[in-house]
């Protein structure tokens, strides 16, 4: 297996191209995506080599980018609109839950909705406010859409061809603090052989608790279960990497196993994934918990100040906080 | 506030005389004495559809009905003006449309009799399902326009909607998108004067269709309630747009004679006198003052355009009664294309709790 070591922005990248070069009915929209590759690079090249029409610079309108998007898919494209930051998705709201969403259900199935909507999300890079939002559990909560978030470069590159490639609509949330994260991508495995999009995995092997995380946190949950194994504390890292649907028969074999569970998430814990996940494996797990389900991950409250956000985010040390509140029951 | 300007294109008087057009009339010339009888035996048929549906919804059979009286000939008219291979994208209330496109008349009561969220298969009839959402088809005839673009087909996609619409974002961006890309749409608002409650005064300070001009395309206004001319710009546009020269905006003047749905109670709102003064400009009257006019309305004629009406609203009834409710555990069917296992669990222990029902029986 020949890898190539890579940036998860030159993954995303590269996994678009092979989209592209796949199935040409596939078609990117979005801002400032043609001749300065995104304002991420990640579509950096490709207007070049798919010309204007295959690589779409929109107008500034978030509902014409996808509500456009659609009309497409009603024409048999499939779409990859980019969002260009998290905080920029609301205006394309209506468009997405009451039509993205809807529109195979309420056409009994006649009409197809392939959008594949790429949405950089998170913060931790010091931005301007609205630009380091995580708005993914709107998403999750509506039927229809299917909600995934990658974590390192090679996951990247694969899960993007295959959000592509689903005939449903998914909302990709790109961790935008890992775009310039290195990782071994293996460009040549085909989609088939890679662990299907909906399916999460032990992301480290560990026997005393779960800690269960998507997109961003992974690394900081991988790093808490270092730091907690010179303690000689065993932790599991489930990168979840689906939200909608949820890999939840994964992650109940985890709890099986460790009896103990925490979930960290940089948006707002309050009403976020972690409730989701903490109701249906207390539902599922109830007679093996250990210990009551922790969430760790951002305060009810507007993405603050950069100045601030290293208080918001879920750190190590919050983490670790966490596991030894799990632990001490 | 006047809504209609001298621009204003007529080729029908409200008492059914010609009115000669530089341009559009010769949209028109095709027409012959046939042609002018089946328009107007459409103007019939699709008054008498939207009068069933309101009597099937008074009857108890249907939860809500849009009435389309008064606008029969903004949607014959531009219904006509379609190939088969133009793509509608259209509101709720365009039953005439459907008819256009061949619809079966019972299909499009599943949606008002709640048996369905929808009435037909877009790609059978190349009409997207109702949009209840104000605007956001608009979105969607511009995207699928810019795919015909991309096929290289000769064709155009038309989105549907009324004044209320105009006020929507998702219709100003769908108006910038088309003219950036030039795509092959045109946006046929029908301006009936009222958004439910709302005059079209309080969404609109200058006749709808100059908004055109600020997104660089053509805006026409027309008589609303005269079929011909309804059919000769919306032809124009509509072969302007297949023919590469991007989109237009139509707004046909009209008036929603009915409630804006059966829900509704226009004299809360209508001025007095104004339904009456719109009674005078009724688009069927005026056509058959034509007929008339032309010598092309005996009583065989008129029978049978009676008779056709009957038969329609006939088959539409039974097609209507007949349609079955749906099983329960259907309503699970479709949420996604490919499979999905929330939902294939939160199915089964549906099915679950209802068999449980049946056993205890």
């Amino acid at each position: 297996m020949a890898t190539t070591r890579m940036s998860m922005a030159k993954a995303l990248n590269a996994g678009l191209r092979k989209a592209m070069e796949d199935d040409p009915k596939v078609v990117l929209m979005g801002e400032d995506i043609g001749k300065l590759g995104g304002v991420f690079r990640i579509t950096d090249g490709l207007q070049k080599d798919f010309g204007e029409d295959r690589v779409m610079d929109t107008p500034l309108a978030e509902s014409g980018i996808i509500g456009t998007a659609v009309g497409l898919a009603f024409r048999g494209y499939r779409p990859v609109c980019e969002i260009q930051f998290d905080g920029f998705i609301y205006p394309a709201f209506d468009q997405i839950v009451s039509q993205v969403a809807k529109l195979h259900y309420r056409s009994r199935g006649n009409v197809k909705m392939p959008l594949t909507i790429r949405v950089p999300f998170g913060g931790g890079i010091g931005a301007v406010e609205h630009h380091s939002e995580s708005p993914e559990a709107y998403f999750a909560h509506t039927a229809g859409l299917r909600v995934v978030s990658c974590a390192d470069a090679d996951d990247a590159y694969g899960m993007l061809q295959q959000a592509i490639a689903s005939d449903d609509p998914v909302l990709f949330f790109e961790p935008k603090r890992l775009y310039q994260h290195k990782g071994e991508v293996d460009l040549d495995r085909a989609l088939t052989a890679r662990e299907p999009l909906h399916q999460a995995r032990i992301a480290r092997s560990g026997t005393d608790l779960t800690v269960a995380a998507y997109g961003p946190v992974v690394g900081t949950a991988l790093a808490a279960a270092e730091a907690a194994a010179e303690e000689g504390v065993s932790i599991e890292v489930v990168d979840l990497r689906t939200l909608s649907p949820l890999d939840f028969d994964t992650l109940e074999q985890s709890v099986l196993r460790t009896g103990r569970l925490v979930v960290t998430h940089e948006a707002a814990v309050f009403m976020g994934m972690g409730a989701e996940i903490a109701a249906r494996i207390t539902e599922r797990c109830f007679y093996h918990l250990e210990a009551p389900v922790l969430r760790v991950g951002g305060f009810h409250l507007p993405y603050p100040a950069s100045k601030l956000e290293e208080h918001h985010l879920p750190d190590l040390d919050r983490l670790l906080h966490a596991t030894d509140r799990v632990l001490a029951y | 506030m006047t809504v209609t300007t001298d621009q204003m294109v007529q080729l029908l008087t409200p008492t059914g005389e010609r009115r000669p057009h530089p341009v559009y009339e010769g949209l028109i010339a095709d027409l012959d004495g046939a042609a002018l009888r089946g328009l107007y035996e459409d103007l019939v048929v699709v008054r008498r559809i939207d009068a069933e549906g309101t009597a099937l919804q008074r009857q108890g059979q249907l939860g809500l009905w849009a009435p389309m009286l008064g606008q029969e000939a903004a949607q014959i008219g531009s219904g006509r003006a379609l190939a088969a291979d133009d793509f509608v994208f259209p509101s709720y209330r365009e039953h005439g449309v459907a008819y256009c496109r061949g619809v079966d008349p019972a299909d499009v009561f599943g949606m008002w009799r709640g048996t369905s969220l929808s009435c037909w298969d877009p790609y059978d009839i190349n009409m997207a399902i109702p949009a209840i959402i104000i605007g956001a088809q608009g979105l969607h005839a511009t995207g699928y326009a810019l795919g015909l673009k991309r096929d290289g087909a000769e064709a155009a996609a038309i989105a549907y909607f009324g004044d209320g619409a105009t006020s929507q974002g998702d219709i100003a961006e769908a108006l910038g998108f088309a003219a950036t890309y030039q795509a092959p749409a045109v946006f046929f608002c029908q301006n009936n004067h009222w958004a439910i409650s709302e005059p079209v005064g309080l969404q609109a300070q200058v006749p709808i269709y100059q908004r055109a001009a600020g997104y660089g395309m053509p805006g026409i206004q027309v008589d609303g309630n005269d079929v011909l001319a309804v059919l000769a710009v919306t032809r124009w546009a509509l072969q302007r747009a297949r023919e590469g020269s991007g989109p237009a905006l139509i707004e046909a003047v009209t008036y929603r004679m009915g409630p804006h749905t059966t829900a509704d109670d226009p004299t809360r709102y209508r001025p007095t006198g104004e339904l009456e003064e719109w009674r005078e400009r009724d688009p069927l009257s005026r056509m058959l003052a034509l007929l008339q006019r032309e010598g092309l309305a005996d009583e065989d004629y008129l029978d049978s355009v009676r008779a056709k009406a009957d038969a329609v609203a006939a088959e539409l009834r039974a097609g209507c009664l007949a349609l079955p409710d749906p099983a329960p555990l259907t309503m699970f069917d479709n949420v996604y294309a490919e499979a999905h296992p929330l939902v294939a669990e939160e199915r089964a222990q549906y099915a679950a709790y209802l068999d449980g029902f049946e056993g205890s029986n």
